[in-house]
């Protein structure tokens, strides 16, 4: 006679126990034997893209995607390999990462705060991302920077400008390759100076959250250093579509200098209602009155139409360089889909193969190595030229681009041309500038997980 | 006073759009008793009848450019829009210049036809439930709208402008006296102004000289006296829900070159133009008009650097500020009728 030992009672403690490891979030569970969050098992990855797919900046989550899509492609040996040909380091094979294929979950950021940190969350916690990626929006960066350090997975930052990403608000284990507010107004400042004349007086519109203030404080202090004078800064509401309240003022100001610390939606209306207004005809202080908008970006230009013809501004990369490195992910890219890449999903397929890389040499996915081989990593061949990963604030330093409304354009890509090429010295910092939070900003400790 | 003389000018622009809006809204309150919160998403649609126009306009053919190449390295397309080949270089030119004016024709029967299809289709199973599901229903709609929107036309605002004829700015302080430069303002917010004028004077005088504006304003006095007398109110108030559509279509339309069109503009005017409609006096189409028009310049006061260096934060508030301030003194509002909405 046998006897069984399935009882009710059993049955039901066994599904209990079960029924809690299951709901346990992954990565409490993942770590117990590798010490870290969300450590890989031998055939796959997972990796996070954290882009805006809804909310005002969602055409940028868009051309993010697609790139980050482009860079698992590479990873995993598909398409021509992109950047994989023309990147100093040799150690990315098309096996993946670590011999484990590269899988990609995505979140939706919305451009907000708490919806980023929510949707990066849910991929740490549910999906076992080892790695948070993306975003184009300075607030939800240093949101999702400050979540991926508590959760201990690396955080390799999308499209945001603010100093505070690496500045007051750096984390040790985020980092970022686009370039910031400070190396804007470095760039720029000698070349408004050189267009415009030192003796000239700005009044500054600027969005009234994060990015704008950085921002204007750092060409406050660039162009005030050429001699240029700041006669006023206004805040305006990010939620703002029609500026005539603010633009009207400005011609009787005394200014002859228009800043718009505007980006997205903000800048495509305020840039149209200062057209409107005929500033760009005006003359005031006996000179031409002239428009300045520090960041650009080719989709927010295309937003724009003819209006950002000849106005200034910076950006990180254009699909228009020649290096060997830009040519091959344009080419990727642009076969790809059709268009070529906006500087938004240029940083972030280089960010991909950035942590792919870094995994690779390092040896390891633990969040702290990964950071250690990031660290005063000196890469070429990515679309910047010799670029430097800073280990005291993990901020790359490269050079940047200042870029000018193209006159004539050939095509509907085709708005905005390079004026000039600043080297990085010239954009470099001491990583306690009081700009970027002084000697008080920290890494603070690597996180590797529970 | 040039900066008083020049936000009053831009006061009345945006009062404009808030008037052409409010005014829908309360003709649509005030025939069928529905608190319509998709009004804002018609708004949206009829600037995106000027995007949709100006992209028929530019459908175009590919034309091989010898000897170029594009980013890629291949042989180069241009495009050339088909109008130029059935109308000419110049005049094709012309038309696509043009596209704002001609999206007022072509938004017309397309917004007349969203309202039916919107009223007959959905609103009217509402009419007999409460405000608040009226109001989610019609919210629901506006989202899904908005998302219409942006899955065919992308997140990013799209450039709309106006006539080439229309760019630039009139020297507006030389007519007063003042030194050149002082006060400009646009060509196309003089037009838009003028042309939100001549709709509300077309509105009213439909309601106010017609005899089916006079019915319609019986129905929105006594609707069942009327029906009583054996007239179909509901089939006239059904085309009143398309003319409000129309009056808010026409909004968007001419306020495309203004702030280029986005999915989300409709929202950023809804709430407003609710505070209008509840400044001026629910159901008041007078009211409605002179609300918009007051917070409109209100607005744009408090705008001014040296009003925000007084008063942080006071451009962002003003409006609700003043309705929290005339609803305390004037609970009707500033034209409100005893007895709307107070059952």
């Amino acid at each position: 006679m046998s006897k069984s030992n399935f009882t009710r009672r059993g049955v039901l403690k066994t599904g209990a126990v079960g029924g809690a490891a299951l709901a346990l979030p992954q990565y409490l569970r993942a770590d117990g034997h590798a010490g870290f969050t969300n450590a890989p098992g031998d055939s796959e990855v997972v990796l996070g893209f954290n882009v805006p797919q809804t909310g005002p900046y969602a055409d940028e989550g868009a051309d993010e995607l697609r790139a980050y899509e482009l860079a698992v492609e590479h990873l995993n040996g598909g398409g021509d390999g992109g950047m994989l040909n023309t990147f100093s380091s040799k150690v990315l094979d098309g096996t993946g990462i670590l011999g484990r294929e590269v899988k990609y979950v995505t979140g939706d950021t919305q451009t907000k705060s708490d919806a980023a940190r929510a949707s990066a969350r849910s991929m740490i916690e549910k999906d076992g991302a080892i790695m948070i990626t993306g975003g184009s929006s300075s607030g939800v960066a240093v949101a999702v920077q400050a979540l991926c350090q508590e959760a201990g997975v690396i955080f390799m930052a999308g499209l945001t400008h603010s100093n505070d990403t690496t500045g007051k608000d750096r984390k040790a284990n985020g980092f970022r390759h686009f370039f910031n507010s400070y190396m804007t107004g470095a760039a720029l400042a000698p070349v408004l100076a050189a267009n415009y004349g030192t003796d000239r007086k700005a009044y500054h519109l600027t969005a009234d959250y994060n990015w704008g203030y950085t921002t204007e404080e750092a060409i406050v202090s660039s162009t005030e250093a050429m001699g240029w004078e700041t006669v006023n800064s206004v805040k305006t509401p990010l939620t703002q579509t029609d500026f005539s309240s603010y633009i009207a003022p400005v011609l009787n100001s005394g200014a002859d200098v228009l800043v718009l610390n505007h980006y997205g939606g903000n800048m495509v209306n305020s840039l149209t209602n200062a057209v409107q207004f005929g500033l760009r005809d005006a003359v005031a202080n006996g000179k031409n009155f002239e428009i300045v908008v520090p960041l650009y970006s080719r989709l927010m230009a295309r937003g724009a139409g003819a209006n950002v013809k000849g106005i200034y501004g910076s950006t990180n990369w254009h699909w228009s360089l020649q290096d060997e490195g830009s040519q091959a992910f344009v080419r990727s890219f642009g076969t790809k889909y059709g268009f070529p890449p906006s500087q938004a999903a240029h940083t972030t397929y280089v960010q991909t193969l950035l942590y792919a890389d870094a995994v690779t040499r390092a040896g390891s996915f633990a969040p702290c190595a990964v950071a250690e081989a990031l660290k005063d990593y000196e890469f070429d061949g990515l679309g910047n030229g010799p670029t430097l990963y800073r280990g005291d604030d993990h901020q790359c330093f490269k050079d940047v681009l200042v870029v000018r409304g193209k006159e004539n354009p050939e095509s509907e890509f085709d708005l905005l041309e390079i004026v000039e090429v600043t080297p990085v010295d010239q954009v470099m910092y001491a990583p306690d500038h009081p700009q970027m939070g002084g000697a008080d900003a920290s890494l603070g400790e690597c996180n590797n997980g529970a | 006073m040039d900066q008083i003389i020049v936000q009053i000018l831009n006061g009345l622009d945006k009062g404009s759009a808030y008037a052409l809006i409010a005014l829908g809204l309360t003709l649509i309150f005030g025939t069928l008793g529905v608190v319509n919160f998709a009004h804002g998403a018609l708004f949206m649609l009829g600037a995106f009848c000027a995007v949709i126009l100006s992209k028929i306009l530019n459908i175009s053919r590919e034309v091989l450019v010898e000897g170029e190449t594009d980013f890629l390295g291949n042989p180069l397309m241009r495009d050339v829009p088909v109008v130029y080949d059935w109308f000419g270089e110049a005049a094709g030119a012309a038309i696509i210049d043009w596209n704002v004016p001609l999206a007022i024709l072509f938004s017309i029967p397309i917004m007349i036809g969203v309202g039916f299809a919107m009223e007959r289709g959905l609103i009217k199973h509402f009419y007999k439930r409460p405000h608040a599901d009226q109001i989610l229903v019609t919210f629901g709609l506006a989202i899904v709208l908005a998302e219409v929107i942006k899955y065919f036309f992308g997140a990013n605002p799209i450039q709309t402008p106006a006539p080439a004829a229309f760019t630039g700015s009139l020297d507006f302080g030389v007519w007063l006296g003042f030194d050149p430069l002082t006060i400009m303002y646009p060509y196309w917010r003089l037009v838009y102004f003028f042309f939100s004028a001549l709709i509300i004077a077309g509105v009213f005088a439909f309601l106010q000289f017609t005899t089916f504006g006079m019915v319609v304003r019986a129905g929105m006095a006594d609707r069942e006296t009327v029906q009583m007398l054996g007239i179909d109110i509901d089939k006239r108030f059904t085309f009143m829900f398309g003319l409000a559509a129309a009056v808010a279509g026409l909004a968007g339309v001419m306020y495309a070159p203004i702030v280029a069109p986005n999915y989300h503009m409709g929202m950023d005017f809804l709430v407003l133009s609710f505070v209008v409609v509840v400044v001026g006096g629910m159901g008041s189409l007078p009211g409605a008009v002179a609300a918009g028009f007051l917070l409109g310049i209100l607005e744009s006061f408090a705008s001014m650097p040296v009003v925000v260096d007084i008063l942080p934060g006071i451009n962002q508030i003003i409006i609700y500020l003043v309705a929290i301030i005339i609803l305390l003194t004037r609970p009707r509002g500033l034209m409100g009728r005893k007895g709307v909405m107070e059952d």
